[in-house]
Parts: structure tokens; C-alpha cells; sequence
């Protein structure tokens, strides 16, 4: 860009200023050991199973859509990677893989099935949500499933001495990497851009020959993708299959992107947006605990932000109109 | 002058600007009661804005403005509607959902202890809608079923509800068929006639001659000259509007007809259109005439397979097999949404994004997609900042060149366009008119391409087309050259 104006890089500029203002205010008041190196590695680690589901639902978002059954992709994709591990006696990495695939899975059925049947995403994406949650109990058995310990179990722990040099765990990275890929498939490739047009305008997109319904399809498929993902984190951090885990997840997903900047009628969104979206919600989180504040507090608080970031944002909106 | 003595509305200096740009300089404007103004300019001269400042939308900077003598400065729509100033916008802000009473008192429900008066509703709905004859519209219909034609009515019957003074119309007719218009006129007519001042906005020369009692234009941000309906000459407006001759509004070079390009055979669509054979050849332009509503839109998209075929056969090229928007892009042809706004352009993306969505490589250069379209922004003479500019923020005659370069990125050879001028300046559609000449005379470098246009403004039909066909019913007469043809001829054939 050549002349970046106020709006816009207050579109880019604005969440990280919420999420700097936010860090700053918490290391004013919050204890000491709020602004250990240590607590900040802790505050990325909480981050990374909300961040990874959150990249698939930027592009859900940015295409108009919504995706409600991240939450209950997460559990099933934890309970499919334990039954792997524990009965069939599969290898960490297949399994991880297996988890990830059953999400994808799950997401090209969400889009067959909104691009087919023609319904609201908001409409099949419930409907899946229940279905999903409904399979992983089934699989499951209605119980937790144990799984022998794997390499899978360190993804997200706190890195031991001799892991220093990594500087963080592996799950993290993994979200930065994909993050990074994300961004750089938004804007540099030719499907990026047709999911930006779709969100803007469908009929637009259709005219100009973009294939609408496979791109719908191929969003989906990465939303579920990066649920199994977040999955197969939240199994490292569990080390057991757990089909009642996650409810709600969706929400802290959609409420990262939207904190970020994403545009629920489509159209807009960013990966960095995202990512200070999640953080946000991750230091809140951190900073309230540590001050010994009760979950209630967060609770309020997170509300207020999601609210003040896009009422923000429509003020933002409004002047440029 | 119909109704004497002072005047209805009077602007004094007014002057507005949005940063550095002087979106009205000094205007001066007396509105007369009993009597249609209208107001005329190219996009950008400054109407709009002039409107949102007599019907509260925005406020003034310096200038007086003074209703019935009395000073008026209306601080939102709702007020300036308290006080007489309705307005009508180009986009009707009706509630679909709603039925024609509901929305004709919405906002001013007449109301006891909280609760509607149903009865009272009722009487003053009938109240208004005695000046409309129309079929369609009862006070208990769901304004979603109205046609577009019978909602802009139940919109002015809204503005007619309360006290009104002052009516402004901007842009009524850009959607209406010939038949609603004479309609929209006749009820125009008796409002004047019950001392009803009237504000009438039109980009359509021809509208204006046939209702206005007086023309003002309007010329970056100032008004450049008043004409009495006697004095009304359309080349004069027109010299006014752009600030110099307009020599040649038409070009019309030597062109070439070369082979058969596009050729239909027996096309049928799902109701529209039916039957129709038609041949375009290379260094033509074809016009397509007919009401709103004959199937002309409908042929468009059934030859770009945007709508499904299902009889017939398109031909372009060499090529005749299954069509969808993206195999006719590949083929050559391009297609000009008649509706910029919710199909022709994503307003929310930038211009650069718009003008190569149908062309874009695997993997993109944000800055080389900048240069290829900034080269159509030159060519074109789209006035923007930059390419990295979202449309929406364009004024609708750029927006319009935005579509275009998208076709001439794309580069095609067959160009179907829809309606290319409407809602647009003089000036854009010179440039257009210009465009589509060069288009089908090609050069050295280039073969000339093939222009198959739909429109319902005849003079431009018969300005730049080599041959015209009219569309009756959703069938297609024969192309005739167009030195056979006058515009009366066309239009009767277009109503029978």
C-alpha cells in the first residue's frame, strides 16, 4: 500500500494496541509473576488450541460462513487419536494425522452439505455440531478414553531443560506455521482471493467465474482441519480422549476472529487480527487468574472486550462511509 | 409559473465540504409549490449532496435555507420529515416484511396508551392511497410482494403521510418499465396540481423535458444555469452538465463486420427467453431493445450460463457444449452485470481485486495486480486514489468503469453488456461510448471484438449499434441495421 490511511491502519494496528494496552495494564497491577518469561510462555500455550481452530474459522468468516462445530470436532478428534493409539496400537504420528483427517473429513461434509443442500452454514454447521459431539460420545463409549502415554503428550507441555533451545513447546510453533501459511494462502494465492470475493459477494464471485461452491468446500474442509488440530493439542494436553471436552470452544474461536477484525457478514478478517484476538483472550484469562480474581471476572471482562472491539470497529467502518 | 407569490423552499449560499473536497460551492436554489424542479448534473456534481442537506442527512456548513419563510434547519431525516421535506432515494428503505399500512405510518403509528390504532391506521392509509390507482397495492399486502414499480409508489405514499411540502425524488425511474413511469408522471402531475413542491433528480434528459416545469444544473458543487420548460433544449442541459460541447456523444468509426462469433440457435430458458437465433459477429455492435421484463437480462445470463439453458445452443467460437461463467471467460466472453451493486462488483474489495478477479494467476503479487489494473484506471480515467481502494468508496460512474476494466483485463473478445450506462454521468458515458467504438473498430495489434448490449435507453441504442433486435415476451425479433430504424418504430414494437 502506498498511502496507508488512519482507518486502515487502525484495522491493523488497533487489536495490538488492545492487546499491548491490555498486557501493559495487567503487568501495572498483577503480580510479578505476571510478566515472567515464564508466564508468558504459559499464556501461549493456552493460546494454542483456541489460535489453531481460530485460522480455520478466519476463513470460514472471511467467506461470508460460520462454523459452530469446531468445539465438538475437537473432542471427537481427541477420542479418535486415543482409540488409535490405545486399541489399535498405532504410532503417535499416524495418529495424529488420523485425528486431523477425521476433522477435514467432517469439514467437506459440512460443505457438501451447505453448498448442496443450500442452507445457512449457521444452520448445517448446528446441525453437525451436534452430530460430531454425538459420534465422539458414541465412539467413546459416554466415557473417557485412556491413551498410553506418546511423544504426542509433550506437544503442548512445558518445555524441560534440556528443550531451552526451542524456546517454545512444539504445539506453539505448530500454530505459528500454520498461522504464517494461512496468512501468506489468504493473500498471495488465487483461492485466497476468491474466498475474500465470495464473502464480499457471492453473485459477484459466480459472474466472474469463480467456482463458489468448491471453494465453499475446500474453507470447510481447513476449518475442520484445524479443529482436528486444535484436537490433537488439546489430547496432549489431556493425554486422554475426552468426548465432553471443548463445549463452547466455537464461541472463544469466533469471538478471536472477531476481535480481530472479522466481519461476520463476510469479507474481511486477517490472520494476525486473529491471532491478537486469541491472545487477548488468553491474557485476560492469565492476568485475572493471577491476580486471584474469580473465573466470573474473566469472564465479564472478555465479554466487554469482544464487545468494545467491534463496536470499535463499526465506528471505524462508519468512518469511512 | 403555476402557483405565485413567494417561494416554497429557499437555499441561500449554501456551501459544503468534506475535507478538501468542495462538494458545494455558494448554491442558491428556489423551489416553487405547485411545481416539478429539476435537478441535473453529472454524478459527483454535487445533487446528492445537496439533497441530504435540504432532507437532514447532513448538515450545511454556511447558507441559509428557509421553508415557507420560515427558517429551516433540519438536524435528521425524521425532523426534516416533521417539517415537510420528504425525500425519496434511489434505493427504497422499505420493510419487506411489513404490509403497505405498516410501513406507510412506520415511525409515526398512531398510538393510544401504547396500543396501535388499527382503525386509524386504516383511515389514513386509504387517506393516501387515494391519489395511487394501482392494482397491486392494498393497505394489508406484504410490501415483498409489491414489484419494484408499486413499492417506489408506497414509498412516496409513506413521504405523502405525513405533512408534506416538499418532495424529492431522486432517480425514480432508473428501474421502472416505460408503462410505470407514465404512471409515476401522471401521480407527479396531481401532486403538483395540489401545490405539492416537487425536487427531481434524473440522469434521463428526455424524463426531464417531459415533466419538469423548470431544469437546474448542477456543475462541481455549484449550479451553472436554469432553464424554463419552454427554453429546454437538450444539447444546451447537456453542454451545461459537462461544461463543454459534446461534440460526439456517439462515435461511430468505420468498423469492419468480420466472422460469426457468438451465434445462438434456438435458445430457450427456463421461462425466458424462448426460441431465440441470433448471430454476432466480430466488429459489431449488436443492440438488444425491449421493455424491462421482456427477458433480455434472462438471455444475457443464459448465454454466459449464469442461468440454466434448456433447449438451444450457444455457439462461441468453435465452442458449443456446457457452459458456466468460468468456461465462457476462458472462451472469450465477458458479461456486464445490469446490477453493479449486489452482482457486477464485490464494493467491499478493492478496485484491483474487482478489475482481475476472473484472471488471476495461482499465486498472486498484490503489487503486479495494482499495475495491471492501474493501467485500466489510467485508460479509463477512473478517478480514485489508488488501486488499493475498496469500490465502494467510487462514485457510481466510476464504479461502472471499475466493471469495465475487468473486461478489458480479461481481455475478451465477445462483450455482453447489460445495461452498461445505467445510473451513470454524461461523461462516464461518453468514455463508454468511446470504449465500446474503439472496441469493435480494433487496431494493428488487436481484431476487433464483438459487443452484444442491452439496453432501454433507445437514443444510445441507436447512437452506437450496427444492428438492433428487439425483445417482445422473451423472444427475440430479427437484427435489423440500424439506419432502418427510428425510435418510435422501436418502441412500438417493443410494447406490442
Amino acid at each position: 500500500m502506498k498511502k496507508p490511511d488512519v482507518a486502515s491502519l487502525l484495522k491493523i494496528f488497533g487489536p495490538m494496541l488492545g492487546l499491548l494496552a491490555i498486557y501493559v495494564f495487567f503487568l501495572i497491577v498483577g503480580p510479578s509473576s505476571f510478566a515472567s518469561g515464564r508466564n508468558l510462555e504459559t499464556i501461549l500455550r493456552q493460546t494454542a488450541i483456541v489460535g489453531t481452530a481460530a485460522l480455520g474459522m478466519t476463513m470460514v468468516i472471511i467467506s461470508g460462513g460460520i462454523d459452530l462445530s469446531v468445539g465438538s470436532l475437537v473432542a471427537l478428534s481427541t477420542v479418535v487419536i486415543a482409540l488409535l493409539l490405545e486399541s489399535i496400537g498405532l504410532n503417535a504420528a499416524p495418529a495424529a494425522l488420523a485425528g486431523i483427517g477425521i476433522g477435514a473429513l467432517c469439514g467437506v461434509l459440512t460443505g457438501v452439505l451447505i453448498v448442496g443442500l443450500r442452507v445457512a452454514p449457521f444452520i448445517i454447521t448446528l446441525g453437525m455440531m451436534l452430530f460430531v459431539r454425538g459420534l465422539a460420545k458414541g465412539l467413546a463409549g459416554e466415557q473417557k478414553v485412556d491413551a498410553p502415554l506418546s511423544s504426542l503428550n509433550h506437544l503442548l507441555a512445558t518445555l524441560r531443560p534440556e528443550q531451552k533451545w526451542m524456546l517454545l513447546p512444539m504445539g506453539v510453533w505448530l500454530m505459528i506455521l500454520c498461522a504464517f501459511f494461512i496468512a501468506g494462502m489468504l493473500r498471495y494465492t488465487r483461492l485466497g482471493r476468491h474466498i475474500f470475493a465470495i464473502g464480499s459477494n457471492a453473485e459477484t464471485a459466480r459472474l466472474c467465474g469463480v467456482a463458489v461452491g468448491r471453494v465453499k468446500v475446500i474453507v470447510y474442509a481447513f476449518s475442520g482441519a484445524f479443529a482436528g488440530l486444535a484436537g490433537l493439542m488439546q489430547f496432549s494436553r489431556l493425554t486422554v480422549g475426552d468426548p465432553t471436552v471443548a463445549v463452547g470452544l466455537e464461541l472463544d474461536v469466533i469471538a478471536a476472529v472477531v476481535i480481530g477484525g472479522g466481519s461476520l457478514s463476510g469479507g474481511e478478517g486477517t490472520i494476525l487480527g486473529t491471532m491478537v484476538g486469541a491472545l487477548i483472550m488468553s491474557v485476560i484469562r492469565s492476568g485475572c487468574s493471577q491476580m486471584g480474581l474469580p473465573n466470573w471476572v474473566q469472564e465479564i471482562v472478555t465479554a466487554a472486550i469482544i464487545v468494545i472491539a467491534v463496536a470499535l470497529d463499526r465506528l471505524r467502518h462508519r468512518r469511512m462511509a | 409559473m403555476a402557483a405565485g407569490g413567494e417561494a416554497r423552499l429557499v437555499m441561500r449560499g449554501v456551501s459544503k465540504a468534506f475535507g478538501a473536497t468542495r462538494a458545494l460551492r455558494d448554491v442558491s436554489l428556489d423551489v416553487q409549490g405547485g411545481e416539478v424542479s429539476a435537478l441535473v448534473g453529472e454524478n459527483g456534481a454535487g445533487k446528492s449532496t445537496l439533497m441530504k442537506v435540504l432532507s437532514g442527512a447532513i448538515k450545511a456548513d454556511k447558507g441559509t435555507i428557509e421553508l415557507e419563510g420560515r427558517a429551516y434547519r433540519p438536524g435528521n431525516p425524521l425532523q426534516a420529515r416533521r417539517e415537510g421535506v420528504a425525500m425519496i432515494y434511489q434505493e427504497l428503505s422499505l420493510a419487506e416484511h411489513l404490509t403497505v399500512e405498516e410501513n406507510i405510518v412506520l415511525g409515526v403509528e398512531p398510538t393510544r396508551f401504547g396500543l396501535l390504532r388499527r382503525q386509524e391506521i386504516r383511515r389514513k392509509t386509504r387517506e393516501v392511497l387515494r391519489h395511487f390507482e394501482h392494482p397491486e397495492i392494498r393497505p394489508d399486502v406484504k410490501v415483498g410482494q409489491l414489484s419494484t414499480a408499486a413499492r417506489q409508489l408506497v414509498e412516496i405514499a409513506r413521504a405523502l403521510a405525513g405533512e408534506c411540502k416538499v418532495l424529492i425524488l431522486d432517480e425514480p425511474t432508473s428501474s421502472l418499465t416505460q408503462r410505470d413511469i407514465q404512471t409515476l408522471f401522471a401521480l407527479i402531475e396531481r401532486l403538483k396540481e395540489q401545490g405539492l413542491a416537487i425536487i427531481y433528480i434524473s440522469h434521463f434528459l428526455e424524463e426531464v423535458k417531459q415533466i419538469a416545469d423548470r431544469v437546474v444544473v448542477l456543475r462541481d458543487g455549484a449550479t451553472v444555469g436554469e432553464r424554463e420548460r419552454a427554453e429546454l433544449e437538450t444539447n444546451d442541459i447537456i453542454t451545461l452538465m459537462v461544461g463543454r460541447e459534446l461534440e460526439e456523444l456517439y462515435p461511430r468509426s468505420p468498423r469492419r463486420p468480420g466472422e460469426t462469433i457468438l451465434s445462438l440457435r434456438g435458445l430457450s430458458g427456463q421461462t425466458k427467453p424462448i426460441d431465440v437465433d441470433l448471430e454476432l459477429r466480430r466488429g459489431e455492435v449488436l443492440g438488444i431493445a425491449g421493455l424491462v421484463g421482456a427477458g433480455r437480462t434472462e438471455l444475457m445470463r443464459a448465454i454466459f450460463g449464469l442461468d440454466s439453458v434448456q433447449h438451444g445452443e450457444v455457439k462461441i467460437g468453435t465452442y458449443s457444449g456446457p457452459a458456466s461463467p468460468w468456461r465462457r471467460w476462458r472462451q472469450g466472453a465477458g458479461y456486464l452485470s445490469e446490477n453493479r451493486k449486489d452482482e457486477g462488483l464485490a464494493v467491499s474489495l478493492s478496485i484491483a481485486d474487482n478489475v482481475t478477479l476472473s484472471r488471476l494467476p495461482r499465486l498472486i503479487s498484490p503489487s503486479r495486480q495494482a499495475k495491471a489494473s492501474r493501467r485500466w484506471i489510467d485508460r479509463l480515467g477512473i478517478r480514485c486514489q489508488e488501486p488499493y481502494q475498496p469500490v465502494a468508496d467510487l462514485s457510481g460512474g466510476n464504479q461502472q468503469k471499475v466493471a469495465f476494466a475487468r473486461l478489458l483485463y480479461h481481455d475478451v473478445d465477445v462483450w455482453l453488456l447489460d445495461e452498461p450506462t445505467r445510473g451513470i454521468d454524461v461523461a462516464a458515458k461518453a468514455v463508454i461510448y468511446r470504449l465500446i467504438d474503439e472496441l469493435t473498430c480494433g487496431d494493428t495489434e488487436r481484431a476487433p471484438r464483438a459487443v452484444l448490449m442491452v439496453s432501454s435507453y433507445l437514443p444510445e441504442l441507436l447512437g452506437i449499434c450496427d444492428r438492433i433486435a428487439i425483445m417482445c415476451r422473451g423472444r427475440l425479433g430479427p437484427a435489423r441495421p440500424v439506419v432502418e430504424l427510428s425510435e418510435h418504430q422501436l418502441m412500438c414494437e417493443a410494447v406490442g
